[in-house]
């Protein structure tokens, strides 16, 4: 029977090798009926990219605490774009400053959730971006 | 999940028919596609899934089951590897199970194969169960048809081990690996699960540790007694060799090569590969017969029939058995 699936990647970019935030993410995203392509820690973002379009995803979720996002993301952005992916949602999280979201969502990262968001606002996040 | 409904890039406005004419030149976002169309199984799936047909039946099957935890992913990632140093293409489809519970998945098997990332020559891509019945064996078959009629050479499908639907995974493929480790169980658990009658290689991954030996030797006996039983799927011909590996440091990856290579040889001398193909596409088509009549049966059922059926069952005046009769004579 047909059925079709939210498909989001969970990738981390960058050095840093605290990877928590991202995996309770990844579980909440399977809990509420997702399939979710965990990557791990230490991804360039070539590597992303290409996960992207081999899974064939509809959402990207980048963690990122290094602060190195004002330069990763957007390289992982641009190679989307390059790669024809430019409709795939993408959303962040870990620690952004408040000063960089306007720049990230300008660039196309619409959905920036800090610590202390709830998972249930992802969810509903994705899921009313990518239904819309 | 309303699915149709995504705005998404270009891609999805192609036919079936432009995206396999797109596959066939090398693009990989249309081989990303037809999968994804292949495990929606909506209408455009047959239609994808005939254009591509005529290009599939060159690439070698190779499938690698076992129990969680035994390393069936990191001695995929080192198998890949190896292929590509002898400049094979390798596509590989990672099954993990979908949850029971939310129908989501969590499908890790690429955290163990990122040394594959930035090579063309290789595809991966990861599938979840989804828990449709003797479904997810006809899903992963047609994905594997995609990466072959992209020209993929070695096509790796990577399953957990644990009953029937690895056993019908496995019998799509040409060679079928088993993996074991040290430390998960004696002979017995691998009897259980009932997948040794299906190996066609066996592998003792973890080979540095406690006990290799020892799971080693309980394969060894394992395969005297599948070689008196007429069970086994194995020929009497081919002794399925064990390999020992610690694929976390690459060590014995090479031989498990060679005894891929040996196998393939096998079934082309024997004939085996002739006799392998024609079940193969028996069990194929009899599954898509199976599955079509049920979607078709229950696209015509009388709702309100079925619903006063069901009462007139829970008040014990007709058996289940009888209402299905009833039902399926319309």
């Amino acid at each position: 029977m047909p059925e079709k699936k939210i498909r989001v990647l969970i990738a981390k970019p960058g050095l840093d090798g605290h990877d928590r935030g991202a995996k309770v993410v990844a579980r909440a995203l399977r809990d509420a009926g997702m399939e979710v392509i965990y990557t791990g820690i230490r991804q360039t973002p070539e590597m992303i990219v290409e996960a992207a379009l081999q899974e064939d995803v509809d959402v990207v979720g980048l963690s990122i605490l290094s602060g190195a996002h004002t330069t990763l993301f957007p390289r992982i952005v641009n190679l989307l774009k390059e790669n024809g992916l430019d409709d795939v949602l993408v959303v962040a999280g870990g620690i952004i400053p408040d000063e960089d979201v306007p720049t990230l969502n300008e660039m196309g990262i619409r959905g920036i959730f800090g610590p202390g968001t709830s998972t249930q606002d992802i969810v509903q996040f994705i899921r009313e971006e990518v239904n819309e | 999940m309303a699915r149709d409904s995504l705005p998404r890039y270009s891609l999805p406005r192609y036919s079936a028919m432009e995206l396999t004419r797109r596959l066939l030149t090398g693009d990989r976002r249309a081989i990303a596609r037809l999968i994804t169309i292949i495990e929606n199984d909506g209408a455009e799936a047959q239609e994808a899934l005939a254009a591509l047909y005529p290009h599939t039946g060159q690439a070698h099957i190779v499938g690698v089951t076992g129990a969680p935890g035994t390393g069936k992913s990191t001695l995929v990632n080192e198998l890949a590897k190896a292929y590509r140093k002898r400049d094979r293409t390798v596509g590989i489809i990672a099954v993990d199970p979908s949850s029971p519970f939310s129908g989501g998945a969590l499908l890790g098997d690429r955290i163990r194969m990122r040394d594959l990332s930035g090579d063309p020559g290789i595809f991966i891509r990861s599938m979840a169960t989804r828990g449709s019945l003797g479904g997810l064996a006809r899903a992963t078959a047609d994905a594997v048809k995609v990466l072959d009629a992209a020209g993929y050479q070695t096509i790796i499908v990577e399953t957990v081990g644990a009953g029937q639907s690895e056993v019908d995974i496995a019998r799509a493929a040409h060679t079928t690996i088993v993996v074991e480790a040290p430390g998960l169980g004696d002979e017995i658990q691998a009897f259980k699960a009932g997948i040794t009658e299906i190996a066609d290689i066996f592998v003792v991954n973890k080979a540095d540790r406690e006990g290799a030996d020892r799971t080693a030797m309980a394969l060894q006996m394992i395969l005297d007694l599948n070689h008196s039983s007429h069970l086994s799927s194995q020929a009497p011909e081919w002794r399925p060799p064990i390999c020992k590996t610690i694929a976390l440091h690459g060590e014995g990856v090479g031989a498990v090569i060679e005894a891929i290579e040996e196998h393939a040889a096998y079934l082309r001398e024997s004939g085996n590969f002739q006799r392998r193909e024609r079940e193969r596409v028996e069990g194929e088509l009899r599954s898509i017969i199976t599955q079509e009549m049920t979607r078709s049966f229950f696209e015509r059922l009388d709702e309100a029939q079925f619903d006063s059926l069901v009462d007139s069952i829970i008040r014990r005046e007709l058996d289940p058995y009888s209402a299905a009769v009833l039902l399926l004579k319309g």
